[in-house]
């Protein structure tokens, strides 16, 4: 049986890393003692499947997980007993039994939306600017890790926006997230002259190929 | 001073900008987080080491459970910062804060440290420091955190006597209430700190150090210990329970990747073998077991509300436990089958440790261990860890014939009246557990070999010796290096100037507290992480205060010497040690304890407490004679 389970990371969990996020869902899974799958071979390791990494310090506001299950069980229970078992911080949203021959929950992302909270004061006007000449660019290059690329073609759609929200300034974005073309919020940032530790960013949906 | 609230919103912009932020945050499972306003006493348990470390204490997770099981009392967690985290910190003035509530540590009524050794002394200096919490006893007021400290390396208080207002000598569980009850009535009366100290050293196993004087010979040893106010303790006697209460099962279960992420089960407490060298097998006496249907009941509990899946036996020597066959019967029974790694550290020496390994069904991919500790028959007779060399040979064959590839052997040097042939036995030994190996599985066959070099540790029969020299340290390591060149044999030793700071604490008086505190000042902190050596510092610390060094670590003690330890006693009798440590010059052994009682003081000093728990949970003989006869020996 292989499940998707769709899931909030908040609290103190956003300093939770990626293979650490892994190992608490395993850990979440044995105390609510439900019949994980594993996988064959010399060592075997239960199958289990998170979407896409959140980097560290994000929050996720539906984030998603594939489980498999050795027997089949009722829905309302596993939920049930998921959450009991979570540590605090992770909240379950939603769970659906799907197709087994679907590919890997990884390669069906396409793009994800993310919020960035200023905590600091901002100059709105500035940002907007700054955000239209983005947008009207050719090309926006880059540079990560060594290698040149253009962020352009992984801004999406042109719902980057502006907001407010209780005197707080937030901004909205949909960025690609194919395993070949990733976009990071935090070079948009980087763009603006912010610095992710002067904001919070939560991941807001992770959009799937025909999802 | 910050708040909470303005603590928790200056990490917010700090804790991206450290390696494993989620060592700061808290909001782990299994964790107590109670209301500040609704309590009347706030405990911050501080393990001085970084959190990877400290999370898997078992002791403060005894303290942890025991203060908040308490309705009128909190108990909360702090480590040490890393030095990433530390500079962010003070860069920013974010005090060092309790995990669950992100309270100053100053806001806090009591700090207790843990100090199971002694190279986390500098890291608690650093600690109060952080905290801004003055770190000598006598710079703090009615204002400050009262600061305690218990744990193994305190069976020694004096090396930290000016930074710590009162040490627990021995086991925890009963004396923390024991002691927040003195907190509060005297945070009811309004007392002066004067007053709360007073109240503490009534406390059994409340050392105060501020009570008594040390007054010294002109050769730099210790005349006698004077109390300095009626109401202190002389000698300061350990607290023990009389039976182990249930073991802790809801472990806090950490969000990032720890060092020993598993259940711990303590089986039993105490040693009955006498090993001389072996400081916790004489402070932690007498031995006290629990059943084996309370252990398989709590590791069961407690795998269940971690989802871990290493689980470890607990004990000092686990062989020794007596119902030890049914417990790894019904442990292998319950978990064999599961997913889980069980292991059961120190087992004896012999064929039968092989099938206890094999009954616990455990994986074979993690070696075997054995433990001699000296590789010469009349060596191991001087330790009184004895063991017939065929029995070694024996025990290494049987592990590599049932499927162990690598066997893990640790020895030490530096014992008393080592010699050159003793050192190359180390050798030999190992070599020849290799040819066994080779006969059996071939080229497979591998052999760990780790020497650390002996500190003669207070309270031990081998306190009157000395520490080798540096240059014969050297000298002995060389002999190994030189000698155990087999690529499938791979050896590891202690650093010289790892085992002389652990000399120089561990053996020290009052007035390491100044080299202490400017070894601090200059530098030093993890001092037990090898990549933070700070070994010059110590050293010139020490030549600061005008100390020479030599005098802690290469003196053979007179035989009437007065201990900086003699006032604090762990129950068992310093003419015991003494009697000890003549049969060891003479090769002598003792056998195990459980054998034949040797009167090493510790049953007339908790006769009351052996009548109230008669039975075989603990393994001294019963006390049958009346109280009063034996209500006045004591040490």
């Amino acid at each position: 049986m292989r499940l998707r389970i769709t899931f909030s990371k908040s609290g103190t969990l956003r300093y939770t890393g990626h293979l650490d996020l892994h190992r608490i869902w395993e850990r979440t899974c044995r105390r609510a003692g439900i019949p994980l799958s594993y996988s064959q071979g010399f060592h075997p390791q239960p199958r289990i499947s998170l979407a896409a990494a959140l980097p560290l310090g994000f929050l996720g506001q539906a984030e998603l997980v594939d489980i498999w299950l050795d027997q089949e069980e009722d829905l309302k229970s596993i939920i049930k007993d998921l959450q009991a078992a979570a540590p605090p911080g992770l909240v379950l949203t939603a769970i659906q039994s799907i197709d087994q021959p679907q590919p890997a929950l990884q390669t069906q992302v396409r793009s994800a939306e993310y919020e960035v909270l200023f905590l600091d004061e901002i100059d709105p006007g500035e940002v907007k600017t700054h955000l239209s000449d983005m947008l009207a660019s050719e090309s926006i290059p880059r540079q990560r890790r060594g290698k040149d690329y253009d962020l352009l073609p992984l801004l999406e759609s042109l719902d980057l926006k502006l907001g407010e929200m209780d005197g707080i300034y937030s901004l909205s974005m949909r960025l690609s997230a194919s395993p070949a073309a990733t976009g990071r919020p935090e070079e948009v940032l980087a763009e603006l002259g912010f610095s992710p530790e002067n904001t919070r960013i939560t991941r807001t949906l992770l959009i799937l190929n025909n999802g | 001073m910050l708040n909470p609230q303005q603590i928790e919103s200056r990490l917010e912009r700090v804790l991206l900008t450290v390696q494993k932020p989620g060592r700061y945050v808290g909001g782990e499972l299994n964790i107590t987080v109670k209301d500040w306003q609704q309590v009347k006493t706030h405990v911050a348990f501080i393990f001085p080491d970084i959190y990877d470390l400290g999370i898997s204490n078992v002791g403060l997770k005894i303290l942890y459970d025991q203060v908040n099981q308490r309705e009128d009392a909190l108990a909360e967690r702090a480590y040490s910062p890393w030095l990433d985290m530390e500079a962010v910190m003070r860069a920013n003035q974010i005090p060092l804060y309790s995990l669950e509530s992100k309270h100053s540590l100053a806001d806090f009524d009591i700090l207790g440290f843990s100090l199971p050794y002694e190279t986390l002394y500098t890291n608690a200096l650093n600690i109060l420091d952080l905290a801004g919490v003055p770190q000598f006893s006598k710079d703090r007021d009615e204002n400050h955190p009262l600061v305690i400290a218990g744990g193994h390396a305190c069976y020694n208080p004096e090396p930290m006597h000016a930074f710590i207002d009162a040490f627990a000598i021995g086991e925890g569980e009963e004396v923390i209430h024991d002691i927040i009850e003195v907190h509060q009535n005297w945070k009811i009366s309004g007392g002066s700190r004067n007053d709360l100290l007073t109240s503490l050293a009534r406390i059994p196993g409340v050392y105060v150090p501020s009570f008594y004087a040390h007054h010294y010979l002109e050769d730099g040893t210790i005349s006698h210990v004077e109390k300095l106010v009626a109401d202190a303790k002389l000698p300061i006697v350990k607290r023990i329970v009389g039976k182990l209460p249930p073991p802790p099962t809801q472990f806090i279960v950490p969000n990032i990747e720890v060092v020993h992420d598993r259940v711990s089960v303590e089986i039993m407490r105490g040693c009955t073998r006498g090993c001389r060298f072996c400081h916790a097998g004489m402070i932690s006496r007498p031995i006290r077991e629990r059943s084996v249907a309370e252990i398989v009941d709590a590791a069961e509990s407690a795998i269940r509300s971690t989802g871990f899946q290493d689980f470890s036996l607990m004990s000092l020597s686990s062989s020794d436990y007596t119902h030890i066959l049914e417990l790894v019967t019904a442990i292998g029974e319950r978990f064999g089958k599961g997913r889980l790694t069980i292991s059961l550290p120190s087992l004896r020496i012999d064929t039968v440790s092989v099938e206890l390994m094999e009954r616990l069904g455990n994986r074979r991919g993690t070696g075997f261990t054995l433990a001699p500790e000296a590789a010469t028959e009349r060596m191991r007779r001087i330790i009184n860890k004895f063991i017939p060399d065929e029995q070694i040979l024996e025990t290494a064959r049987e592990a590599y014939s049932h499927g162990w590839t690598n066997i893990k052997v640790y020895f030490m040097i530096g014992h008393p009246s080592e010699t050159e042939e003793d050192v190359e036995a180390i050798a030999k030994l190992c070599n020849s557990i290799l040819t066994e190996g080779r006969k059996l599985i071939g080229g497979r066959a591998k052999v760990n070999v780790s020497v650390g070099t002996f500190v003669p540790k207070p309270h031990t029969p081998f306190q009157w010796v000395s520490c080798d020299t540096p240059e014969q340290i050297e000298a002995k390591q060389d002999i190994l290096r030189h000698k155990l060149r087999d690529r499938n044999i791979k050896l590891t030793w202690t650093a010289i100037e790892d085992t002389l700071l652990e000399a120089w604490l561990s053996r020290g008086d009052r007035r390491l507290s100044d080299v202490i505190y400017t070894a601090w000042k200059n530098g030093a902190k993890f001092d037990a992480w090898k990549d933070q050596h700070r070994y010059s510092v110590w050293q010139e610390a020490f030549s600061e205060h005008n100390i020479d060094s030599v005098f802690y670590t290469h003196r053979q003690r007179r035989t009437d010497e007065v201990f900086p330890w003699d006032h604090i006693s762990p129950g068992v009798r310093k003419n015991f040690l003494f009697q000890d440590f003549r049969k060891s010059l003479e090769g002598e052994i003792r056998v195990d304890c459980r054998e034949q009682c040797f009167a090493c003081g510790i049953l007339p000093q908790f006769a009351d407490l052996r009548r109230e728990n008669s039975g075989e949970v603990w393994k001294c003989p019963e006390v049958k004679s009346p109280k009063r006869i034996l209500s006045g020996s004591q040490a």
